[in-house]
């Protein structure tokens, strides 16, 4: 028995060279502190990830992409197919949880000043991510067809078009044509299951290598002196696995007994319902957009919005190369104040969303 | 060629200038310039033939009042032709003169009927005019006399919410109505009437109003024997059953006014089932007694409606209970919906007095109603293996967790070891 363990063995690491890499995992160490337990959210997010891979997977199965047949192959889903409504559930539910985690894993990574040298490759490469899976959340927002993300997909692209420059042409090229039609559910099923995959791997894997190259970064506030070192393997590996198990019940409890919703069809002639909104995680930038006036200085408010808000995120993209105290290893209470005030302020328009929708 | 240019442009000029004094002149009115200034009721009719119909297809005082209008003496504007304020009596006769003559409407508004001043005639209120009472309503009295709108128009008097007040005016008022014995309180029923909630709730301009069924211009009180022709033009499929059914040769038999004998007249309510049977609030006992025949129809009736009332209650309770627990419903809540066309159609059959007909009606729909329950009955057995399917995935999920955090404290002191 031994004997036919170690000739296959024997026949993949002649074929693969594993032992490097088992070698790695062996000696790969994670620093134990105060703060260690901030590193498990990116381990959550991944986890997510993967979940969305498989039950999207699944769901294409039956899935039908054009006006005529996605709403009505939803329906299908949720009502005839066997664990249809648990798979589109669990795809539903893992991809708002996986953006809450996301936002965790960035503003943990941020007040941890995770970013210093030589990690600012690890923080651009996760900024990517963030947009990338907001596009992700986006595009597949409209697949069900239904009124809800039908209105929502229009005041979303509605907003894009009102750019300066580029606007026009890149609603165009997000919609389709002009407005949102049957041509935009095709392209935006395209951007959820090819473009953005494709590019998500490359992002992804390039994120995750930097993470096993460099490591995990150990806070400036911590004393060198108090850090330990535990294996990844099997301690860290263990650990984050005991993460995924608590947070695939947390899935399974939100899909039991609040399953997605599948909506009335969307109807482009008729009028838009009361209350549209974005996704949770664009409503901080939607109410924004809403309650700035129509013109400052003679400029469209929301143009000037618009542009804050890419302004906002090209500063938040460069936080390794601008926090240059934190480079050096001081503590730089300027970004950590800036980071208190961008995450207050997400937190409060989010919840203005809610709790004022009339506003 | 350039000097003939200009010598035809100046031409053209001095020749606008010169006709624009003439221009002016044609459009003089002496009767609102003098109007304008009075005060009062004799200022009035000046302001309101500013927004008239009339007026905006060109007519002026002149077509109704006579004499003429570009005379700046206000003698010479009052000559042989002026008719001052048109009696009463001849008020249909002068609105009339062009309404009932189609070549005359032709020149502002072909598409206008015509036969106004002849189905006046027919009315009640023509009848009495000719008797020699001015008492009743002529055109003015619901049109207007100064600012007459089209009918089209919200504001205007005979726009359809604005109908039962405009008739209102004379029929809501008992002092008035005292003379010709006609009761006043039509308006006040007709608005407790579902007619009424449709028509001024839900801004439904095709609910019938009081022209509906009395007529327009040749309004009078439906007979005995038109009454059911008068609500068949809405409700022609009830109309049709009861028709057909044994009602119908009683009710001509007895001059019951057939649709009113039951459902009433101005104050029509939202017709219930508490109506159909032997129960209190039912009509049929008006006439039958306990124990006859009929008697026996109404309780039938009553009991095979109950019956799928009971089943549709139950299927949508289920149905109900599925969709709060998260199962997807909507094919069968659609199903559903089929089974209500059906206890419409059930309801309306009741007019058929055929009880054969009521119970094979309510089977068919009950057949629909057996598939819905079964779908809800389904999808609340999915609903709890669901929840079963949780609790054990949960169980052994938790028991993984433990089983881990126990394996990782066990690797943590071996290491420390």
């Amino acid at each position: 028995m031994k004997k036919w363990s170690q000739n296959l063995a024997g026949y993949f690491e002649q074929r693969l060279k594993l032992s490097g890499l088992a070698s790695f995992a062996r000696k790969k160490t994670v620093p134990e502190h105060g703060y260690s337990f901030w590193y498990f959210f990116g381990g959550i997010c991944l986890f997510l990830f993967i979940l969305q891979v498989v039950t999207g997977i699944f769901l294409l199965l039956y899935y039908k992409p054009s006006a005529e047949g996605a709403h009505e192959s939803i329906l299908f889903i949720m009502s005839h197919v066997k664990f249809g409504w648990l798979i589109r559930s669990v795809h539903s539910w893992s991809a708002n949880l996986l953006m809450g985690i996301i936002f965790i894993h960035m503003f943990s990574t941020f007040f941890l000043k995770a970013y210093r040298k030589p990690r600012e490759l690890t923080w651009v490469s996760g900024f990517f991510l963030l947009v990338l899976f907001m596009a992700f959340g986006f595009s597949g927002y409209l697949l069900p067809w239904n009124e809800l993300s039908y209105f929502a997909t229009k005041v979303g692209t509605d907003i894009v078009g009102s750019l300066p420059l580029i606007g026009k042409a890149l609603k165009t090229f997000v919609l389709g044509g002009q407005e949102v039609s049957p041509a935009t559910l095709s392209r935006f099923f395209w951007f959820h299951i090819a473009a953005l995959p494709a590019l998500t791997v490359l992002i992804l894997g390039l994120h995750i290598w930097l993470v096993q190259v460099l490591g995990m970064s150990v806070p400036g506030r911590v004393k060198p002196e108090t850090v330990r070192e535990m294996p990844f393997f099997p301690n860290f590996l263990l650990k984050d696995a005991l993460g995924w198990i608590l947070v695939l019940v947390l899935v399974g409890v939100l899909c039991v007994f609040f399953p997605w919703e599948t909506g009335a069809k969307a109807d482009p002639l008729a009028s838009a319902p009361v209350g549209i909104k974005p996704e949770w995680y664009f409503t901080f930038m939607f109410t924004t957009l809403k309650l700035i006036p129509p013109h400052i200085f003679f400029i469209s408010g929301e143009v000037l919005g618009i542009m804050a808000f890419l302004m906002g995120g090209l500063f938040w993209l460069l936080v390794p190369y601008l926090d240059r105290k934190a480079n050096r290893g001081k503590s730089s209470p300027v970004f950590t104040g800036i980071g208190v005030v961008v995450l207050l302020y997400i937190m409060v328009m989010t919840a203005v969303t809610y709790l004022l929708p009339r506003l | 060629m350039i000097r003939l240019k200009r010598w035809t442009g100046s031409a053209l000029l001095a020749f606008s200038l010169a006709c624009l004094p003439l221009g002016l002149l044609a459009q003089k009115n002496t009767c609102l310039e003098c109007h304008n200034e009075l005060e009062d009721s004799l200022q009035a009719p000046a302001k309101g033939f500013a927004q008239d119909i009339h007026q905006k297809y060109g007519l002026t005082c002149t077509a109704c009042h006579g004499g003429d209008a570009k005379q700046e003496d206000m003698d010479l504007a009052k000559g042989r032709t002026f008719r001052g304020v048109p009696a009463r009596k001849n008020i249909p006769e002068l609105c009339g003169g062009c309404h009932g003559n189609a070549a005359s409407m032709r020149a502002f508004n072909p598409s206008l009927r015509v036969d106004q001043l002849e189905l006046y005639g027919t009315s009640r209120h023509g009848q009495l005019l000719k008797k020699g009472d001015t008492k009743v309503a002529v055109c003015t009295d619901c049109h207007g006399v100064h600012g007459i709108l089209p009918s089209n128009v919200p504001k205007s008097l005979t726009f359809p919410w604005n109908i039962p007040e405009t008739c209102g005016r004379c029929h809501a008022d008992r002092a008035t109505m005292k003379a010709y014995s006609i009761p006043a309180d039509q308006l006040a029923e007709y608005k407790k009437s579902v007619h009424a909630r449709a028509l001024f709730e839900k801004k439904d301009l095709t609910a019938p109003t009081c022209n509906d069924c009395h007529g327009n211009h040749g309004a009078t009180p439906p007979q005995v024997a038109s009454i059911a022709y008068v609500c068949r033009q809405c409700h022609s499929a009830t109309a049709e059953l009861f028709s057909r059914s044994p009602h119908r040769p009683a009710f001509d038999q007895a001059e019951l006014h057939e649709c009113e004998a039951c459902h009433g007249k101005h104050k029509i309510l939202p017709a219930t089932d508490e109506m159909l049977g032997t129960g209190p609030g039912s009509v049929c006992l008006q006439c039958h007694e306990a124990g006859s025949k009929p008697y026996k129809v109404a309780s039938g009736m009553r009991a095979a409606l109950d019956e799928f009332l009971r089943r549709r209650d139950l299927a949508e309770t289920l149905l109900d209970t599925a969709e709060r627990q998260g199962v997807e419903v909507s094919e069968a809540k659609f199903k559903l919906k089929e089974a209500e066309t059906a206890l419409i159609m059930l309801r309306n059959l009741t007019h058929s007095l055929s009880l054969e007909e009521v119970k094979a009606k309510a089977a068919e729909g009950e057949k629909d109603l057996a598939q819905v329950t079964a779908s809800g009955e389904a999808a609340l057995k999915e609903g709890k293996s669901r929840r079963v399917g949780l609790v054990i995935t949960t169980g052994f999920l938790f028991l993984l967790a433990i089983a881990l955090f126990f394996k990782i404290r066990q690797i943590q002191k071996k290491q420390l070891l």
